[in-house]
């Protein structure tokens, strides 16, 4: 005798372990599987667009950071190279370098982050996150000894930095690079080859590249899929171009494959600061001409840099004010969900999170 | 030092490339972007995408108090180039309309329904035309200059 079934909507979030901030989705199922997702957002939008309209340049750097929460140095940067290049200000090298250093130090931190969270909504509740919060804890401190502040930072300025990196900053920096390279290879160790892991992530929620490049997919969701497209290497910005580091590409554009990108994408991070390091200068951290009171020229900008979760923008918008005509952030998080629900159709309850966990998104910057 | 315009495309190479695709679509050219009719707008997106702008990084609205305006910020991965593409509307703020890129990139849908619901230009054409952060209910378009 057939069994009568009929779909169901549930709702999923806001508030939920899995949903990485206060994201809801309305889910509906037949049975265990997926048939449609409508993902609902502005949890937390707090109108930071708007807020940063009667802000003075230097003050916004504040709500950047609190955009992308878990990578703030990378969203303080992308802001900061708009405003310079919206000013036409030379940044002072030193500054640059702490900037690169900070940026590079953030991005592991974000991915340690995203790696953790995608291991937990696998079901391996905890464990591999406290490991990977252990390491960011390491990162976390770094920035306390480099600016005072462990997460929402503050830390550049337009023309470089707010202030120099104390002497005992770069002993603690060499402790720490020596150490991440070890634990890095032991996640590599107990998950990578983990059959669970496979199991579940192999093969799963597989995009292919030309559907993710127009559908504005970037960062490592789009260098999982094969399309070697990395704006650090392919439109430098900073002093990128004076550093060599290799992209990690795969192919197969499945949950797993979006996870292992992280991983070795953290490595190379570590190659970035080791090369940042022998090539810094002792120097000002900040040009003496750039005023504290910014009134760039009429015009626009938009400069794109390459973030963790992707390509994080800022269209800048003078009318020659101290404030900026308009603010706008072309965020990586809100655009690479727009696949989301073509992702999970199909697929089960329990795949739901984890593939939306390897799409690594903030909701602070989806919402701003 | 700072990439800014090495890998943009100059405001007359994309008029020139423009008006290729349709002739007497550019309404103006600056020094790094250009400014199209809405109208023609549709059929210039997809001759620009089919010429290599294969990524849309995003769409912004603008308000200027006299009109609106939408800023179209597009990506080529193959030559490596970027373009500006502007579209003027609502002359006088009034009821501000653009026809929708969906069609053209699948990433326009999320961030068109942004500029709606945060400026209130609607995109014609566009298959979930509601807002995105604020609640359904909500009154008024917030980063509109005149919303305080």
């Amino acid at each position: 005798m057939p069994l009568k079934t009929e779909p169901i909507t549930i709702n999923v979030g806001p508030q939920h372990p899995s949903t990485h901030g206060v994201f809801r989705m309305r889910v509906t199922f037949d049975g265990e599987e997926v048939i449609d997702v409508e993902p609902i957002f502005g949890y937390l939008h707090r109108g930071s667009e708007k807020l940063a309209e009667s802000r003075t340049y230097t003050q916004i750097v504040t709500l950047t950071d609190r955009m992308d929460y878990v990578a703030s140095m990378n969203s303080n940067m992308s802001y900061i190279l708009s405003v310079e290049k919206l000013e036409g200000i030379e940044p002072a090298p030193r500054g640059v370098w702490l900037r690169m250093i900070a940026a590079e130090l953030q991005r592991i931190g974000s991915h340690l982050v995203a790696t953790g969270f995608f291991l937990q909504d696998l079901g391996a509740l905890g464990t591999p996150l406290i490991f990977t919060m252990r390491e960011r804890e390491l990162i976390l401190e770094l920035f306390e000894r480099l600016c005072g502040a462990r997460i929402t930072n503050s830390y550049m300025r337009p023309g470089g930095v707010f202030m120099d990196a104390p002497d005992d900053f770069w002993p603690a920096l060499d402790r720490v690079l020596a150490e991440l390279p070890h634990r890095i290879d032991e996640y590599e160790q107990l998950i990578s080859g983990n059959e669970i892991v496979a199991v579940r992530c192999d093969g799963v929620a597989v995009v292919d590249s030309q559907t993710l490049i127009n559908a504005s997919a970037t960062g490592p969701i789009l260098r999982a899929s094969g399309v070697d497209w990395d704006l650090r290497h392919r439109q430098p910005y900073e002093y990128y171009d004076r550093i060599k580091f290799h992209r990690p590409l795969a192919t197969a554009s499945d949950n797993y494959a979006r996870y292992i990108i992280r991983i070795h994408e953290m490595r190379e991070s570590l190659k970035i600061i080791r090369q940042c390091i022998d090539q810094i200068e002792p120097g000002p951290v900040r040009p003496q001409e750039v005023p504290s009171l910014i009134r760039p020229p009429a015009g626009d900008a938009y400069v794109g840099t390459e973030s963790p979760k992707g390509e994080l923008g800022f269209y800048l918008v003078s009318d020659g004010g101290v404030a900026p005509y308009r603010f706008k952030v072309r965020a990586p998080s809100l655009i690479n969900l727009t696949l989301l629900r073509d992702m999970v159709i199909g697929y089960k309850l329990a795949d739901l999170f984890v593939t939306f966990g390897s799409i690594d998104i903030n909701m602070g910057e989806v919402d701003r | 030092m700072s990439s800014s315009t090495a890998f943009t495309a100059s405001g007359q190479e994309l008029a020139t490339e423009i008006e290729a695709i349709a002739s007497q679509a550019v309404t103006a050219t600056g020094d790094y972007d250009v400014w199209v009719a809405p109208d023609r707008l549709v059929d210039v997106m997809t001759g620009l995408r089919d010429s290599g702008f294969e990524m849309l990084i995003g769409v912004t609205g603008v308000d200027y108090i006299g009109y609106f305006e939408v800023v179209y910020h597009l990506l080529s991965l193959s030559q490596n180039r970027r373009a500006t593409v502007k579209v003027r509307c609502g002359e006088g703020r009034n009821d501000p309309a653009v026809p929708s890129v969906m069609e053209v990139w699948r990433g326009a849908q999320l961030q068109e329904r942004e500029v709606y619901d945060l400026m209130g230009i609607r995109f014609e054409g566009h298959d979930d035309m509601k807002r995105i952060f604020l609640w359904e209910g909500f009154e008024g378009h917030p980063l509109r200059k005149d919303f305080l």
